[in-house]
């Protein structure tokens, strides 16, 4: 039981390593600030397919393909595949690696997706219940605005609190194999809904669920703030980030010099018109894989939090009145 | 003159709707569902004909325009068919309006495909 940290937590006795990862993403993503990292970024959006839908699909394949590629695995060396994007069913997440043929796992965390997949990609390789396993996520700006607001062909204006669904995917490799990174722990989130019912501000709905996280992970691991080189949330965006660096002012804790947000690094807001930031699945996933993971390979990082943080929105229960019940998970990096 | 009229009332009404959707929380739908609702008030208490007469298509054309014109349907079919025109009056006057969206938006869809926003 020694690894069980506090009341959400674990320390891994034996911490896995994140043996390769992969990006790829959409136009936008690749004219945008993390655009140089990234490893490739499509010409159309449409990856060769049809619909938005197949083309994010294809953005797993790929991003899997390529993970794969540089580990030198093959996908029967993979155990378990634990894999999600932002779609009803997980549908571009059995559309994509269908032609693997990996043993999955489908998970729907929306954007915090990224970190329960390496969450437990890591629990299933520390547990000896394989040598390999991988963790896909993947979100597309065509697929989720028909999902969550409205098909691109209404072309409806987009309000300014709103995110950018970021089209991208990230797949990530966690094995014993040694690498530069390894995952040394974890904090599960719970569910934190402040009642907030804006389908329009994400960031707002997912603050107090990163906080809760941030805070238990804390004080679960008898940490502060100072042994982190960074705390990265997923796609907060600027009105969230604000509103966590506000929350845990209140408690105590000033996040504001380390904390950096995928959603606001993923785009330059002042020339993108990308309104409040980054969002969804890829946004997290493609900006750990290309921005976060290299700079604690190379050592400019030892230590990071990353938290992805997800806003549990159904389209069902919204237009029944309810509010969107927010989570987040927090993974503890390492440079080796 | 009818122009600037038509210019200057149809922009007015959209200027507004714009304050709307930028200043408060309501999502298109709903913003959309008031004008509808709003044009058939105004219809019904005397008001939007004379906008109407006025403004021209600045006036017709906006959503605003369509609630109007569902209450000029009612109220001519009820005063033909009694209370039975209560259902009958709507779809007959806005038949043109709707038949026409949606045959346009198929010619549309069938000529364009959606892009990405930029």
């Amino acid at each position: 039981m020694e690894q069980v940290k506090g009341s959400q937590s674990i320390v891994f006795k034996e911490p896995p390593y994140i043996v390769s990862s992969a990006n790829i993403a959409g136009c936008k993503e690749g004219e945008g600030p993390l655009g140089k990292y990234i490893d490739s970024h499509g010409e159309d959006d449409l990856f060769g397919e049809t619909t938005w839908e197949l083309a994010e699909g294809a953005l797993q394949t790929q991003a899997c393909q390529r993970a794969l590629k540089k580990a030198n695995l093959k996908p029967k060396d993979i155990r378990y595949l634990f894999g999600g994007d932002l779609l009803r069913q997980g549908i571009a997440t059995s559309i994509g690696v269908e032609q693997l043929q990996i043993p999955l796992f489908g998970l729907y965390a929306a954007c915090s997706t990224s970190g329960e997949a390496l969450g437990l990609c890591a629990m299933a390789v520390a547990g000896g219940y394989g040598e390999y396993m991988m963790a896909v996520t993947s979100s597309h700006f065509g697929s989720a605005e028909k999902e969550f607001r409205f098909p691109l062909a209404y072309a409806n204006q987009r309000a300014l609190s709103t995110q950018w669904t970021v089209t991208g995917s990230g797949a990530f490799i966690v094995g014993r194999e040694k690498s530069n990174v390894k995952i040394t722990g974890m904090t599960v989130g719970k569910i934190i809904d402040m009642g907030l019912k804006e389908p329009q501000n994400m960031g707002a709905c997912m603050a107090p669920a990163a906080k809760d996280t941030i805070l238990t992970h804390l004080s679960d691991m008898e940490k502060s703030v100072k042994d982190y080189d960074h705390i990265i949330t997923g796609d907060l965006g600027y009105i969230g980030s604000e509103i966590l660096v506000e929350l845990l002012q209140k408690e105590g804790i000033d996040i504001s010099k380390i904390h950096l947000d995928c959603g606001k690094l993923i785009f330059d807001k002042e020339t993108q018109n990308t309104n409040a930031g980054g969002s969804g699945c890829g946004c997290a996933a493609v900006t750990l894989s290309s921005y976060i993971l290299p700079k604690i390979v190379s050592g400019e990082w030892s230590k990071v939090l990353f938290v992805p943080t997800g806003a549990l929105m159904s389209t069902v229960s919204f237009n029944e009145g309810e509010s969107v019940p927010g989570i987040a998970h927090a993974i503890v990096l390492e440079h080796v | 003159m009818e122009y600037i009229n038509a210019f200057w009332v149809g922009g007015l009404i959209c200027a507004l709707v714009q304050i709307l959707l930028d200043r408060t929380k309501m999502l298109p739908g709903r913003v959309m569902v008031l004008l509808v609702c709003t044009g058939a008030v105004l219809g019904f208490v005397g008001i939007y004909d004379g906008i109407k007469e006025y403004a021209g298509a600045g006036a017709s054309v906006p959503l605003i325009g369509f609630g109007h014109a569902l209450w000029i349907g009612v109220r001519d079919a009820v005063d033909e068919n009694g209370l039975l025109g209560v259902y009958l009056g709507g779809f007959t006057a806005s038949a043109g309006g709707i038949s026409a969206a949606l045959i346009f938006g198929y010619i549309a869809a069938w000529l364009f495909e959606p892009k990405m926003k930029k």
